[in-house]
């Protein structure tokens, strides 16, 4: 797998659209950062574009790189390995070709700016692991819908969709769902809602950092419980990495059984 | 006034001849205060010694100026109230006050003030207390440099650090006051000012107002403490310069306004509060040249609020800056800085060219809904807030800054 | 050297196989032919364990395929369309697949002999259609396997590749080697050919040499052969 993975690692970071992607993050660091010059102000903007700029560019690569070295993948299939290592190689090399995009590209403006002695590390910090997870997260559900689509046009277009369910229509129904039950004790089910969304599960890591005094506003004990202590903090992560493994699972799982 | 009344004092200690000074300590002729006040003569100077004195009960009913000398320790015992000033003129300095009795009837404080004029307390420290330094039907005193800290637990069985009722014209300076039910509490009392005062990790309020007017307090800081500050019932006061901080919980801002009138709000920083100022039905209140940086709601008004002007304020990255629950308003916002503004300005007059709006929808629905906090940032959110911003249906539509700031105010 | 038992396949409801029994003895050259969605690339692919039968085995070796991978290191395969990624160099390509598979020397000769040597250093996405598939074989006969499998090995060469690939064939096959090809083109298979494998309809139609279907048919040639075992059964 490790062999798999460093080729595709490779193979991606000499692509146009790892460059295309780390000079978007550079770029936008450096505009942030250097014509705005307000860390606090950066590191709001960068959390909106992170929790909706990675997961797409994670589904549209993702799906994009599948479809694309399919015929390299069944030159693959024919040498002695075994078929797990060749998708679980491909899918990390994707996500960490697009992590470290991500990372190398903001945290280059950000390190040249004087992060290390600012306050906001750990928010930064904070946010790249995030987008880490995110990518970690859409790569692999890319990976399943591709796996499961022969059809590539057919697989974009699940792709997208998906997208737009996370990051847009999913938080619209929880909206309508909430205000349609507001007579009830919701504390739980807004949770709960928030943890079956990788988008959603991210955004509020973010918001235990940015807005923890206006969420701590809120009367349920469950959230206080959530947000008031480091509780929130572990159990998102748990979610987070929950999100990661069931997709990979799912990759190993789909893969054995298709056909080439 | 000030001069008249040193003059007054001058001619009353010429008057009784010269003042002596009494002596106690463990091993003196006068082992304890209560015996030091009786044998005294108006004013005439008692000084305590090093050491601890159980006592309670002890009334200054005649003009003296009593010194502790290293802190000398009045131990209550738990037994009920510990010093009562009844006496004008009494000037009470440098002792620790502990183990003050608590009571469901009475309110037992460690230095009652009662019916006096122009005392002073100064450098007292006091623990164990129910009431701290309780000042009533008094005038033209100082309370300064005193640490105060209780060890409040239950709002119902703690009482108040400093607390004030039908006194005016006190000055309250420098003191610390932590733990206790309310840090500092004034009820009726009016022309008084409280400066450079620290008041945190209370139960309830840091500082409570109520019917008290023409009041000013500045340079003050309150911190962490349970519903933050809370003014209510008041006019013509002054609050400048303070610092509002921490104050996080469902119930909880760093300021709350009630039914407050013609105020002035300026210089105060209003940092990481759930709510930054709370206001209801406060009418013709300028606030200027505020800070308010990570609160959940910067400016949250309530009710019927008419007149107010918000000008050269700093909102920033508050999760929202201003909230309103009816779509009327009949305030003025101008010159504000905004750091969730997101126009531009093509002349480079400093000043925006596109209004700004600092009422969202969202917040409009997290008043109705609490629980859709979880989605604030949300994109979906933001799309809804963006068409809103367009044509508003549910905020009012009248309110924006016209002139939003492109930098930061300083002052 | 590859024995297939009863071997089911279906796409959906297109049933590709229906009970393939096949068994290939060492040694030889064997084509596998049929008409366009005859089965066999399923039946190659099976092989390889890139299909997963419906039902049926298949052992290569004398060891059952099924969870295994470790048995394709004694299969050469030359895939039908190659495709490689584009951002790679062929020296690195080739060195990739060597440090996947186990290291050997036997690709300086061949690069040699396909005239591969201006191109090592040029990024496969910039190559030629033919000069891939030269790329390709070079990949599949650098290693030194029992089993060679070759689908649609002649596309897009030129004539002179062609003749030293038909050499390749040959020299492997006096070595001892099992080869498996499928192909379009008659004249290549009847030339290199020992024997034949007519796949019709998911099943085997035929299995012998070239001598045996002419007789069988009574057609002269072989390309006549085949036409008739088409015609007949679509008339």
């Amino acid at each position: 797998m490790l062999k798999i993975l460093k080729y595709s690692f490779y193979d991606l970071m000499r692509s146009r659209w790892s460059y295309v992607y780390f000079a978007f993050y550079l770029l936008l660091g450096i505009v942030l950062l250097f014509l705005n010059n307000d860390l606090s102000k950066a590191v709001i903007t960068l959390m909106n574009v992170i929790i909706v700029l990675v997961p797409l560019i994670g589904t549209i690569f993702g799906v994009m790189y599948y479809y694309n070295s399919k015929e390299f993948t069944e030159l693959l299939l024919a040498q002695p390995l075994k078929r797990s290592s060749i998708f679980l190689g491909q899918y990390l090399g994707v996500a960490l070709s697009l992590s470290m995009s991500l990372i190398l590209g903001l945290g280059i403006p950000f390190v040249f700016y004087g992060l290390f002695e600012s306050s906001a590390i750990w928010n930064f910090s904070l946010l790249l692991i995030t987008g880490t997870f995110l990518t970690l997260i859409f790569t692999a559900l890319a990976f399943n819908i591709a796996l499961s689509n022969e059809n590539k046009i057919k697989g974009f277009g699940y792709a997208i969709l998906l997208w737009l369910f996370l990051a847009i229509i999913y938080d619209g129904l929880f909206l309508m769902t909430l205000i349609m039950f507001e007579d009830y004790p919701l504390d739980k089910l807004s949770l709960v809602g928030t943890m079956l969304n990788p988008i959603d599960l991210s955004r509020t890591l973010i918001l235990l950092k940015l807005d923890i005094s206006a969420l701590l506003g809120y009367t349920g004990a469950v959230f206080k419980q959530f947000f008031g202590t480091n509780f929130g903090l572990v159990v998102s992560f748990i979610m987070l990495s929950i999100w990661v493994v069931l997709p990979v699972l799912r990759i190993v799982f789909k893969s054995k059984r298709k056909d080439f | 006034m000030k001069k008249s009344i040193a003059f007054l004092v001058v001619m009353l200690m010429a008057y009784f001849g010269n003042a002596q000074i009494v002596e106690v300590c463990n091993s003196c002729d006068i082992t304890s205060v209560s015996e030091a006040i009786t044998a005294a003569k108006d004013f005439d100077t008692v000084i305590v010694k090093k050491g601890i004195y159980k006592d309670y009960n002890i009334v200054i009913d005649k003009p003296l100026t009593i010194i502790g000398e290293n802190h000398p320790v009045i131990d209550g015992e738990l037994k009920g109230e510990i010093v009562t000033i009844t006496s004008d003129n009494v000037t009470l300095d440098g002792f620790s006050i502990i183990n003050v009795g608590t009571s469901y009837t009475e309110d037992y404080a460690a230095i009652r003030v009662r019916r006096s004029n122009n005392f002073v307390i100064k450098n007292v420290v006091l623990e164990k207390l129910f009431f701290g330094i309780y000042v009533e039907k008094s005038s033209y005193g100082k309370i300064y440099k005193n640490k105060i800290i209780g060890d409040a637990v239950q709002e119902y069985n703690s009482g108040n650090g400093i607390q004030l009722w039908y006194s005016n014209h006190i000055e309250i300076e420098n003191n610390y006051v932590a733990h206790v039910r309310d840090g500092i509490y004034l009820e009726f009392s009016d022309d008084c000012l409280i400066k450079n005062n620290v008041s945190t990790e209370n139960l309830r309020y840091g500082l409570h107002f109520m019917f008290s007017n023409n009041d000013t307090y500045q340079d003050n800081t309150f911190k962490n403490n349970g519903a933050g500050v809370a003014v209510m019932f008041s006019k013509k006061l002054k609050m400048l310069n303070n610092t509002f901080k921490e104050n996080w919980g469902t119930a909880s801002y760093g300021m709350l306004l009630k039914e407050i009138n013609d105020a002035e709000i300026i210089g105060n920083t209003f940092e990481k509060n759930t709510i930054g100022i709370n206001i209801e039905g406060s009418n013709r209140i300028v606030y200027k040249n505020n800070e308010f940086l990570n609160n959940g709601w910067a400016v949250k008004v309530r009710g019927a609020c008419y007149a107010n002007s918000f000008v050269e304020n700093n909102f920033l990255y508050n999760s929202f800056d201003v909230s309103y629950n009816s779509k009327v308003n009949d305030n003025v916002f101008d010159r504000n800085y905004w750091s969730n503004y997101t126009g531009y300005d093509l002349n480079k007059d400093g000043v925006g060219d596109v209004p700004y709006r600092p009422v969202k929808l969202f917040s409009y629905i997290v008043n109705r809904t609490p629980e859709t906090i979880i989605l604030l940032r949300s994109l979906f959110i933001d799309i809804m807030d963006f068409s809103e911003k367009v044509s508003p249906v549910f905020t009012p539509d009248n309110l924006f800054d016209n002139n939003p700031l492109i930098k930061k105010n300083t002052w | 050297m590859v024995t297939i038992q009863n071997l089911y396949k279906n796409f959906g409801k297109n049933d590709v196989l229906k009970g393939v029994d096949l068994s290939i003895k060492d040694g030889g050259i064997f084509a596998v032919l049929g008409p366009n969605g005859s089965g066999k690339t399923t039946l190659i692919k099976s092989i390889l364990g890139m299909v997963i039968p419906n039902k049926g085995e298949i052992s290569v070796l004398g060891e059952n395929i099924k969870k295994s991978s470790d048995y394709r290191h004694k299969i050469d395969y030359l895939p039908q369309i190659a495709n490689f990624p584009s951002n790679l160099k062929v020296k690195e390509l080739i060195k990739m697949i060597k440090d996947l598979r186990g290291n050997t020397s036997n690709d300086e000769h061949l690069i040699e002999l396909f005239r591969l040597e201006p191109f090592l250093n040029k990024k496969l996405g910039n190559l030629s259609g033919g000069t891939k598939q030269k790329v390709n074989i070079v990949l599949t006969f650098m290693f030194d396997s029992p089993l060679i499998i070759l689908d649609e090995p002649t596309t897009g060469l030129d004539p002179i590749s062609l003749i030293r690939l038909k050499d390749l064939i040959q020299k492997e096959k006096s070595n001892g080697k099992t080869i498996l090809i499928t192909s379009h083109i008659m004249s290549f298979v009847e030339e290199v050919s020992d024997e034949i494998v007519f796949l019709l309809e998911g099943q085997i139609y035929f299995k012998g040499t070239i001598q045996d279907l002419k007789t069988k048919t009574n057609q002269p040639d072989f390309e006549h052969a085949i036409a008739s075992i088409l015609t007949k059964n679509h008339a």
